[in-house]
């Protein structure tokens, strides 16, 4: 088939599998730096593999057998990598479940909360980028730049701190954290409620500095689009000025929007992290915190290990995405 | 007398090149107040034992003295510590890190940017590669890791945090130099019989700084708000004040006393916001692009 004739669809497939084979050797060196870490820790790397939360010495034993302590770094490396592949991250011992079990179950309820944040982030950001970008330099436009500067500047922690503050002590409206109501017994649509009443607060306070993100980004996107010459050509043929809003620039302007969730991604997650501790919400977040306080060290590296695989999966759904939007990007 | 009068027309009609960067700074006045904010935090770091109406480590059995209390405006922490005292030295740790941080990550970031970009081929597409790696991991979790697992000294925090903030930097230069390397002046510098170590440090560089000071002045941001992240974890440095553990303190008491949250929280947002205005600013009044509007 000559390059000529093969089709977007074609060239799109191409691409994909092109991104899929770029990000192999991306994880494989997060794995490998995973182990240099262990390796580099001061005192025995079995320290490190077992965490020193008190643990059977015949455990100690065999993980000094699996992953080939006593042989030369490389071997232990490739030993490693082939352990990881099999699924075997080690054992909690503070938790006494295997480390991919337990970090897999939390992930779930980080990657809940996000979802609900980005959601909820995005749509604000857009709708308030767009808002300010139709009326420069109106109240709206300067309010807008002011909850842009302040989202990039508190930190996601104060600011559940405050919510805490304002609505959990001072109004007693809402949880001041956990996940759900534990005394009660609840099921079915009342479960679900009850934990989104206690997600408004985390929720908030994660999706602030991401809403300010989204809405300077639109802002400038859908500014930049309006005037350019595809936009002028629209309007110089007659088109109403609202469909060249609603179905011209908007269209354009929500290209680079798309690439803020995967290129933030790994920030929301830190951002989760420090959220989740505020609040109590049983996330990866919350286990790291308490990992730590445990120097319960096989959970952190599985959770580094899990969390950069995540990020690498949303980079290549957010560039396959792009793409897809995109028909400049094939090539 | 002459050729004074001479040499001060001259300098009228051409002013210095920072004169002109001040008389565009000047004009964003938002950035003008992020000036005064880092100015300000720079003071107070200096002067904190001058500043500090008490020792911040001093312990007392007034515990949880409200702010506006005598002797204490800001109140008192569960250990009786003023929390005044210990926002002015915190302050101290926080522009440490921020500054040798970001310098960290400016050196290696304009290296391998540099050097990615002006040689280009097999060497940009590993240097790359690694970045990108770099880029991937999440930098809060690889901190944390390496804190926890190294222990949490200044010194440490700063190399983990600097040698973590590199990529984008290294990005920024790289784009740099693949445009300027295919300019007239470098091609001028080469058939001079110029090194590539001296083309591309003494003759591209100064004319991509200015980029490079905006990503620096929000890295600065940045590197305070990691800092402040891994001080809320309780992996801060465990013998110096900082804001970041105050927060960590004030978790556990925030029924009992706001202002143990309120006031260091505060302090960290207004660094921040101060880096980050200074950074806009600097980019405003640099970048052509952006003068309009």
């Amino acid at each position: 088939m000559s390059a000529g004739n093969a089709g977007g669809g074609t060239a799109l497939w191409q691409y994909v599998v092109m991104r899929l084979l770029q990000a192999l050797p991306l994880l494989l060196g997060i794995v490998v730096i995973n182990y240099l870490l262990i390796s580099l820790a001061p005192g025995d790397p079995v320290t490190a593999l077992v965490g020193d939360y008190p643990a059977p010495p015949e455990y100690i034993e065999q993980v000094r057998a699996d992953f080939g302590l006593d042989r030369p770094l490389w071997e232990q490396i490739a030993l490693y990598v082939l352990n990881v592949f099999r699924g075997n991250l080690g054992f909690s011992f503070a938790n006494r479940v295997p480390v991919l079990e337990l970090v897999l179950e939390r992930l779930g309820r980080t990657l809940l909360l996000m979802l609900i944040t980005i959601a909820t982030a995005t749509i604000v950001g857009i709708t308030l980028g767009t808002l300010a970008a139709r009326r420069p330099r109106s109240l709206l436009d300067t309010a807008s730049t002011g909850i842009a500067l302040a989202g990039y500047s508190i930190p996601e922690f104060w600011l559940g701190q405050l919510l805490i503050l304002i609505f959990a002590v001072g109004l007693r409206w809402l949880p001041a954290g956990g996940y759900r109501d534990v005394r009660l017994e609840l099921s079915g649509l009342d479960l679900w409620l009850n934990m989104l009443k206690h997600m408004l607060l985390p929720m908030f306070a994660l999706s602030f500095r991401y809403m300010a993100i989204t809405t300077r980004l639109t802002r400038a996107s859908v500014l930049e689009i309006m005037n350019s010459e595809f936009i002028l050509a629209a309007r110089a043929r007659g088109v109403s000025e609202r469909r060249v809003f609603w179905s011209h620039a908007l269209r354009a302007a929500a290209l680079p929007i798309v690439t803020i969730v995967g290129y933030n991604f790994s920030f929301i997650m830190a951002g989760s992290a420090l959220v989740e501790t505020v609040f109590g919400w049983p996330g990866v977040g919350r286990l790291m915190y308490d990992s730590i306080f445990y120097r319960d060290y096989p959970v952190l590296l599985g959770i580094l290990l899990l969390v950069s695989i995540t990020v690498v999966i949303v980079n290549l759904l957010t560039d396959i995405a792009y793409a897809f939007l995109d028909p400049r990007v094939r090539y | 007398m002459a050729r004074q009068s001479l040499a001060a027309r001259a300098a009228q009609s051409h002013p210095h090149l920072l004169q002109v960067f001040w008389y565009r700074y000047r004009r964003n006045r938002l950035g003008v107040f992020g000036l005064a904010i880092v100015v300000l935090l720079l003071l107070m770091g200096v002067l904190a034992p001058w500043l500090a109406p008490h020792d911040p480590y001093a312990t007392s059995r007034d515990r949880f003295l409200p702010p506006l209390s005598p002797g204490h405006l800001l109140g008192t922490d569960h250990l009786g510590r003023d929390v005044l005292s210990g926002i002015i030295w915190g302050s101290r740790v926080s522009l440490l890190v921020g500054f040798l941080a970001a310098a960290t990550a400016m050196v290696i970031g304009i290296a391998v940017g540099a050097i990615s970009g002006y040689y280009g081929g097999a060497v940009d597409a590993v240097l790359m590669r690694i970045t990108e790696l770099f880029q991937v991991i999440p930098r809060f979790v690889l901190a944390l890791l390496v804190v926890a697992f190294f222990g949490s000294g200044l010194g440490k925090l700063i190399l983990v945090i600097g040698v973590l903030s590199w990529p984008q930097i290294a990005r920024l230069v790289r784009g740099q130099y693949l445009s300027h390397k295919a300019l007239p002046y470098v091609d001028g510098a080469r058939v001079l019989g110029m090194g590539s170590g001296r083309i591309m440090f003494s003759e591209i560089l100064p004319n991509v700084t200015a980029p490079i000071i905006v990503t620096a002045s929000l890295d600065i941001a940045q590197a305070i708000l990691l800092e402040a992240s891994l001080g809320f974890f309780g992996l801060g440095d465990p013998n110096v004040p900082s804001w970041g553990g105050m927060l960590n303190n004030a978790q556990d008491y925030l029924r009992l006393a706001w202002w143990m949250s309120v006031f260091p929280g505060a302090a960290i947002a207004l660094a921040v916001l101060g880096f980050n205005l200074v950074g806009d600013a600097v980019n405003e009044a640099t970048n052509p692009r952006l003068r309009e509007g």
